[in-house]
C-alpha cells in the first residue's frame, strides 16, 4: 500500500499562506486545509514511479541560453513606467515605511 | 441588425478576406455587424469584458483607406495585403494592448491599464486586423470554465445554463457566436482546446516557443502558449501565420521558420480529403479515461473511422504515463504560478490596500485582491516549492514530465504523422457542477494537459454533438508540425463537408440578446441555489 506523500496540518497551511503573502479569514484557511490534502491525495500516485534514474525537464524545447549584446536601448520613459503606480512622489513610488524608526 | 448582416458574420474569414477585396462590403461596415452581434449578445452570454467600438471603428476605416490604395494598384496591390486586413479579432484579457485594460480576469488588475502592446497585439495591428475588445476568462487563466473570473461567468452559446469550458471561455463563446471569426486564447493545460471542444470551434495550442509570450500575462512560464480560436481550420492557420515566429523580448520563442504552407491549406474539400490518405494516425488507449461520457467517445470514434474511410492508417497506441499527467501537471503548474504571482504585490501596479505596514498591506492585498482558485494554486505551489517538499514534489513532478515526453517522442521516432484522441471527456457542463470539487475541474484537462507537459501542438475541431453539445475531437502532433496538424483537420473538414452537423448553429444564440432573459452570472447563481437546496 502507499502511503500519503504528506498530509498538512493546519499550522502548515498557516505557515504556507505566511510564504506566500496571502492574508486569509480562519474560515478560508480551513477550507483550504481540506481541499489541499484532497488535492495532495492525488499526487501519491506519483510515488508509483521509480524516477531515481530520470533527469528532471524544465523545458521542453532544445534552447541554449540566448545572450545579446550588453548596450543601452530604447526603454519607456518615467512618466509610463509609473503611470501605474498608485502612490509617486518626485519620480519614485510611495510605499510604506519597512523599518521602525524606533521613536 | 440587417439580415445581410447576420449573414456576414456567419461567413469565414477568408471569405470576408474575398469580400473587402472585391469591395462587396467595407471594413467599417463589417466591423460595424460584428460589434453589433458582440454588444447585443453580452447580456446573455458575457463574453466580453470590453468591447472597443471606437478604437475598432477608426482601425477599419485605416484598413477601408488601405484597401481603396490597393485596389488603385490592381491585382497585383491586393494581393499583397496581409491575410488579416480589416477583419476582427478577439483578445483575451490577459493580451496587453497599449492604453486598455488588462485584468486577467482578476480584480488585483482592476484600474490597471497595459503601458504596452504584447507582441502578437503588435503583430496583429501590423497585419491590419481590427481589435473588438477583450474577452472574459477564468483568473489568470486558472480554470475550465470561466467560473473562476472575478467579473461573473460566461454562458456557453449552445446552452446559455452551462459553461463554455475555460480559461479562454469568453473568446471560445465569442468566436462560437460569430462576434469574430478570429480570436486569441493562452493554453497552459487545455485552455484553448477544450473550450474550443465545448464550444463547437476550432482551436490550436501552438509549440511551446512558437509564438511569443511578451506582454501576456503569465501563468505557468514552461507550459502557456497562445494560440489562435476560430471557426475552421483555414482561418486558425492563417490567424498563427500572422501572430508566429522569433522575438527576442521572449526568450523562449524559438528561431524556427513560420511555415508558409499555413496559408495554402487546401480550398476544395476532395483536395484537402485527398490529403489524407496514407497518413499514419495513432489512438492512445489512455485517452479514453474512466469517466468519459459515451457520447462524446462514440463521435470520436465515429471520426475516427471516418479518417480511416479516407485513407489514414490509424493504429492503437499507448502512452503509459498519461495517467500520471494530472498529478504532475499539478504540481509544476502551481509551483510556477506561485513564482509568476509574487510580484502582485499593490506596489507598483494594480490594486491594492495601503492602510497599514509593508506587510500587512501586501496580505491584505493579494487576500482580497485573488479569488479561491488563485490563493488555492498559489498555495498549492508554494508548498511543492518550500524546504523540505521541493525532492518530493517539484523536482518528482518534473522527472515524471521527463517521462510523459518520452512517451510522445517514442510515438514520433516511430514515424507516426499525429496522434487522435478526445479533447475534453465531457461536454459542456452545467453552472456550479465542478465548483465545489476543485479535482474534478482538474479531471476537466486529463487528455489536453499532456500535450502542455511535453511542449506538443494540439487542435481541437468540431466532430458533432452529443445530447445537442458539441464534441471535440483533438489532434496532437510532433514538435513544430502546425500546419501538418491544420492540415489534417482541414482533410476532416472535407470528409465531413456534408454531415448534417456542420449546419447547425449553436442552439440558444437567439436567446443571448433577450434582455429579458438571464445574465450568466445570474443562472450560475441559480444553479449555486438549487444546488444547495438539493
Amino acid at each position: 500500500m502507499i502511503e500519503r506523500m504528506a498530509s498538512l496540518s493546519r499550522d502548515d497551511v498557516v505557515h504556507v499562506a505566511h510564504l506566500a503573502r496571502l492574508g486569509m479569514t480562519e474560515a478560508e484557511l480551513g477550507r483550504l486545509e481540506g481541499e489541499l490534502n484532497h488535492i495532495l491525495d492525488q499526487y501519491t500516485r506519483l510515488t508509483e514511479l521509480d524516477t531515481d534514474a530520470i533527469e528532471p525537464t524544465a523545458q521542453t524545447i532544445e534552447l541554449e541560453n540566448i545572450l545579446r549584446d550588453d548596450v543601452v536601448r530604447p526603454s519607456f520613459p518615467q512618466s509610463i513606467a509609473l503611470s501605474n503606480a498608485p502612490e509617486t512622489s518626485d519620480g519614485f513610488i510611495v510605499v510604506a515605511p519597512i523599518l521602525d524608526r524606533g521613536d | 441588425m440587417p439580415a445581410d448582416a447576420l449573414e456576414l458574420i456567419r461567413r469565414p474569414g477568408h471569405e470576408l478576406a474575398a469580400g473587402l477585396r472585391s469591395g462587396e462590403f467595407s471594413s467599417v461596415e463589417l466591423i460595424d455587424a460584428h460589434l453589433a452581434a458582440a454588444e447585443r449578445d453580452n447580456h446573455g452570454l458575457h463574453a466580453w469584458l470590453t468591447i472597443e467600438s471606437a478604437s475598432a471603428r477608426a482601425e477599419a476605416a485605416v484598413a477601408d483607406s488601405r484597401l481603396a490604395n490597393a485596389r488603385r494598384e490592381g491585382a497585383a496591390g491586393l494581393t499583397a495585403l496581409p491575410p488579416l486586413l480589416g477583419l476582427p479579432v478577439a483578445l483575451k484579457d490577459l493580451v496587453s494592448v497599449a492604453g486598455g485594460q488588462c485584468t486577467a480576469g482578476s480584480r488585483i488588475l482592476a484600474g490597471y491599464t497595459a503601458p504596452y502592446d504584447a507582441h502578437i497585439t503588435e503583430r496583429l495591428r501590423a497585419t491590419g486586423a481590427v481589435i473588438l475588445g477583450k474577452t472574459n476568462m477564468d483568473e489568470f487563466a486558472m480554470g475550465s470554465s470561466t467560473e473562476h473570473s472575478a467579473y461573473g461567468p460566461t454562458s456557453n452559446p449552445w446552452d446559455l445554463d452551462r459553461v463554455p469550458g475555460g480559461s479562454s471561455g469568453g473568446t471560445a463563446a465569442a468566436v462560437a457566436a460569430f462576434h469574430a471569426p478570429f480570436g486569441i486564447g493562452t493554453d497552459t493545460g487545455g485552455s484553448i482546446r477544450q473550450p474550443a471542444a465545448l464550444c463547437g470551434i476550432v482551436g490550436l495550442k501552438p509549440t511551446y516557443g512558437r509564438v511569443s509570450r511578451y506582454g501576456i500575462v503569465a501563468f505557468a512560464s514552461s507550459l502557456d502558449q497562445i494560440g489562435p480560436f476560430a471557426r475552421d481550420s483555414r482561418d486558425a492557420a492563417a490567424l498563427l501565420h500572422s501572430v508566429a515566429g522569433r522575438d527576442e523580448r521572449d526568450s523562449t520563442s524559438a528561431p524556427v521558420p513560420v511555415p508558409e504552407a499555413l496559408l495554402a491549406l487546401a480550398t476544395s474539400d476532395d483536395a484537402a480529403a485527398g490529403a489524407l490518405r496514407g497518413k499514419r494516425l495513432g489512438l492512445p488507449r489512455e485517452y479514453f479515461v474512466a469517466g468519459m461520457e459515451l457520447g462524446v467517445e462514440g463521435r470520436v470514434r465515429e471520426a475516427v473511422s471516418a479518417l480511416q474511410a479516407a485513407g489514414a492508417i490509424v493504429e492503437e497506441v499507448s502512452l503509459p504515463h498519461t495517467e500520471y499527467g494530472l498529478a504532475t501537471y499539478y504540481i509544476v503548474a502551481p509551483a510556477e504560478a506561485s513564482a509568476n504571482l509574487a510580484r502582485y504585490d499593490g506596489i507598483r501596479y494594480g490594486a491594492g490596500r495601503r492602510d497599514g505596514d509593508t506587510l500587512a498591506n501586501e496580505l491584505a492585498t493579494r487576500g482580497e485582491g485573488f479569488g479561491a482558485e488563485v490563493k488555492r494554486r498559489i498555495m498549492l505551489g508554494t508548498y511543492a516549492l518550500s524546504a523540505g517538499y521541493y525532492d518530493a514534489y517539484y523536482l518528482k513532478a518534473q522527472k515524471v514530465r521527463t517521462l510523459i515526453k518520452a512517451d510522445f517522442d517514442r510515438l514520433w521516432a516511430q514515424g507516426f504523422d499525429a496522434l487522435v484522441a478526445p479533447t475534453s471527456p465531457t461536454v459542456a457542463f452545467r453552472f456550479g457542477a465542478r465548483l465545489a470539487d476543485p479535482v474534478s475541474m482538474y479531471l476537466s484537462d486529463a487528455c489536453t494537459l499532456p500535450a502542455n507537459m511535453a511542449g506538443l501542438p494540439g487542435i481541437s475541431i468540431p466532430c458533432g454533438l452529443s445530447d445537442g453539445l458539441p464534441v471535440g475531437l483533438q489532434l496532437i502532433g510532433a514538435p513544430w508540425s502546425e500546419a501538418e496538424l491544420l492540415g489534417l483537420a482541414r482533410g476532416y473538414e472535407g470528409i465531413t463537408a456534408s454531415a448534417s452537423w456542420r449546419s447547425l448553429e449553436p442552439t440558444q444564440l437567439a436567446l443571448a440578446g433577450d434582455r429579458g432573459q438571464p445574465t450568466p452570472a445570474e443562472r450560475a447563481a441559480s444553479a449555486a441555489t438549487l444546488a444547495g437546496a438539493a
